[in-house]
């Protein structure tokens, strides 16, 4: 049986929780109810009158050519951010849960681009890609290949993308690290015994073994890419050229700011409340219980 | 099917020596029990031969290709851990099956050798279970068949018994004693438990702290213990040791008592006596100062001290005892019973 806890003053629990309550209310709620108060309004051209419009802002962004191309591109985006640094870091996990000697070394130094700025890794890729002074147009110009992010769509995005990767490739390294360590060393010799080569065994032994870990990761890394790669888009392309990396958290921000549509942007942020809503829904419903084994 | 040799075989953590030259020769179809303390080192031994371990100087030979370099794939091994290690993603028809996939078998004959290995493992109704839905018994049914299904030349086993309880224990052992009849693999069990050791082994190999202390078939390490640590290892109740001296064929305890000897050496021994050797006789020259009785049933423990001594003695006897704690008893001995062992070395003294 348990026991509760009881307190003569009915007024201490509440104190207690209190700070919480109040930094949950003051910069996650209330933000949010006005985002979505936003949402219904429409402001004129000069700031000076504002409508309420009930669902206005939201049919036109159903209609609006640029946003849902918008909404394409950070489908394409965020799963190839979630792709390219999840194998990245799954192959490195891999050989990291092979190491003997060295390992410690080798695994802070993995995890240092966790702790870089996402504006910071943006500026780094920024210089070494830079068309005129960067490194690897250098080279890359060697093979004839002429790389030119700011005139170039495709560059720009492949640019973004191999940034937001690397700067999340530590996060999940670190995951699958230790979702490998958990594994029951007996099991991999078994498979050895059974005549599985290191590689057959990363495939047919640990990888499913790790799929917990995998589906996770797919979550966290989806709304990584959707919502946290603000600072690196910002900070490479802004977005350009062309809109070509214009993702959606992106386009709320110029919308909104640069492009002053307050309701047509808190319009945005609402739908993408809703997205990490469901994401979070998701994970929690699934990743919980869902382990495999 | 093949014979294995050791030669020489080191093994060492760095600076710590953890295996000391171990030799053997296992013959075809043989089973072996390595058998000794937790610590000695058996199960080094076994994962060296596996091939999950380096070996760090001698030879070792499956057949008769030296394997010392050779991954545990090349080996032509099965092995069943203590912790079953079966694949838990897999089903119980793909943990056999795993092992034969990967040597490119033909469907057909794949599923032939599961089901056979699972019709005489009685596993048949889980095959398509995963690890988690079975139980103990059940997973280390399944750990054997997977080694069974891949019809190697040599079988591992590291305690394989251990996990489960006492009962299926004793039952499990027995299957595995068939089991091994009937395909006549040469066959490597480790343990620690003599009494799995005993009822196993075609011989047995005795550990203690890296080196072999004996190596033979159970009832020559029953008759005749190379040393101390195997005489006090092997039986049950174990031993009874005292120190003695042994001068022109008479043997005196600390106590003053005398036994006679078939021997003619003079030397300080320790004296060995197994509980179910002494013989209630009223002329013995054992006299026992009775603590305690243990009533097994068959027979009866008798726990007490030598006369006007410290040294505890255990005695077996057939049938039911009960006398009242105190009273003295005797017992004779036979000569040929006693066993003798250099009191330096631990060595065993022949007469
Ligand atoms: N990686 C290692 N580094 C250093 N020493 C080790 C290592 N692995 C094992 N040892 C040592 O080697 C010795 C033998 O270990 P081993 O596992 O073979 O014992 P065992 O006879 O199987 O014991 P148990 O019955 O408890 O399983 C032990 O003293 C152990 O401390
Ligand atoms: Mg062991």
């Amino acid at each position: 049986m348990l026991k509760r806890v009881h307190f003569n003053s009915s007024l201490l629990p509440y104190l207690l929780v209190a700070p919480q309550i109040i930094i949950t209310l003051v910069f996650f709620i209330w933000p949010a109810s006005q985002a979505v108060y936003q949402s219904f309004l429409i402001e004129d051209a000069f700031g000076l009158s504002t409508e309420f419009v009930w669902f206005e802002n939201f049919e036109y962004l159903m209609g609006d050519e640029i946003y849902l191309d918008s909404f394409v591109r950070t489908l394409f985006f965020s799963a190839a951010v979630a792709f390219i640094s999840m194998s990245f870091a799954l192959i490195l996990a891999g050989f990291a849960d092979r190491v003997v000697r060295g390992a410690t070394a080798y695994r802070t130094l993995l995890i240092w681009p966790y702790a870089v700025a996402p504006v910071l890794a943006g500026a780094l890729w920024v210089f070494m890609f830079n068309p005129t002074l960067g490194i690897f147009p250098y080279f890359l110009g060697f093979f004839g290949y002429d790389w030119n992010h700011y005139l170039n769509g495709n560059q720009a995005m492949l640019l973004v993308i191999l940034a937001a990767a690397w700067k999340q490739v530590a996060y999940n390294f670190l995951f699958y690290l230790a979702a490998m360590q958990a594994i029951p060393k007996s099991i991999i010799e078994a498979g050895a015994i059974d005549g599985a080569r290191p590689i057959r065994r990363f495939w047919t032994l640990i990888f499913p073994l790790v799929s917990p870990t995998t589906f996770f990761l797919l979550v966290i890394n989806a709304v990584y890419a959707f919502f946290d790669t603000f600072g690196i888009i910002h900070a490479v392309t802004q977005g350009g050229p062309a809109n070509s990396t214009t993702i959606l958290v992106y386009k709320v921000f110029n919308d909104g700011f640069v492009g002053l549509d307050l309701g047509g942007s808190a319009a945005q942020s609402v739908i993408l409340m809703l997205l990490v809503i469901v994401m979070t829904f998701i994970q929690f419903r699934y990743v919980e219980n869902k382990v495999e084994y | 099917m093949a014979s294995i040799v050791l030669k020489d075989l080191v093994k060492d953590y760095g600076k710590v020596e953890v295996l000391h030259h171990v030799a053997g020769q296992f013959e075809d179809g043989e089973f072996i029990v390595i058998v000794g303390p937790s610590g000695c080192g058996k199960s080094t031994l076994l994962r060296m031969i596996a091939g999950l371990e380096t070996v760090s100087g001698g030879e070792i030979y499956i057949g008769d290709k030296m394997v010392n370099k050779l991954e545990p794939a090349d080996r032509d091994i099965a092995m069943v851990f203590q912790n079953y290690a079966l694949y838990p993603h897999m089903s119980v028809r793909q943990n056999m099956a795993y092992g034969l996939k990967l040597r490119k078998l033909p469907k057909e004959e794949i599923n032939k050798r599961v089901e056979e290995a699972a019709e005489i493992l009685e596993i048949k109704d889980y095959l398509d279970r995963k690890p988690r839905q079975l139980s103990g018994g059940q997973r280390q049914r399944v750990a054997m068949g997977r080694a069974i299904v891949r019809d190697p030349q040599v079988f591992l086993f590291d305690e394989p018994l251990s996990n489960l309880d006492a009962k299926l224990r004793v039952q499990m052992r027995l299957e595995i004693r068939k089991l091994q009849r009937r395909l006549g693999v040469t066959s490597i069990y480790v343990t620690h438990d003599q009494v799995e050791a005993m009822t196993l082994g075609d011989r047995l190999m005795v550990l203690n702290g890296g080196y072999v202390e004996q190596f033979g078939t159970p009832i020559e390490l029953y008759d005749r213990p190379a040393s101390v640590f195997v005489a006090g290892f092997i039986g049950s109740p174990a031993m009874n040791f005292m120190k003695a001296k042994i001068n022109s064929g008479k043997i005196k305890l600390p106590n003053g008592t005398i036994l006679n000897s078939n021997t003619q050496l003079s030397a300080d021994i320790t004296l060995g006596i197994r509980p179910e050797h002494v013989v209630a006789d009223a002329k013995g020259a054992l006299e026992l100062e009775v603590e305690m009785f243990e009533q097994l049933g068959a027979n009866t423990l008798v726990h007490g001290k030598l006369k006007d001594s410290d040294e505890p003695f255990v005695a077996s006897m057939p049938g039911h005892v009960s006398e009242e704690p105190g009273t003295l008893m005797k017992f004779s001995i036979a000569p040929e019973a006693l066993h003798m062992f250099d009191a330096k070395t631990g060595k065993r003294l022949e007469p």
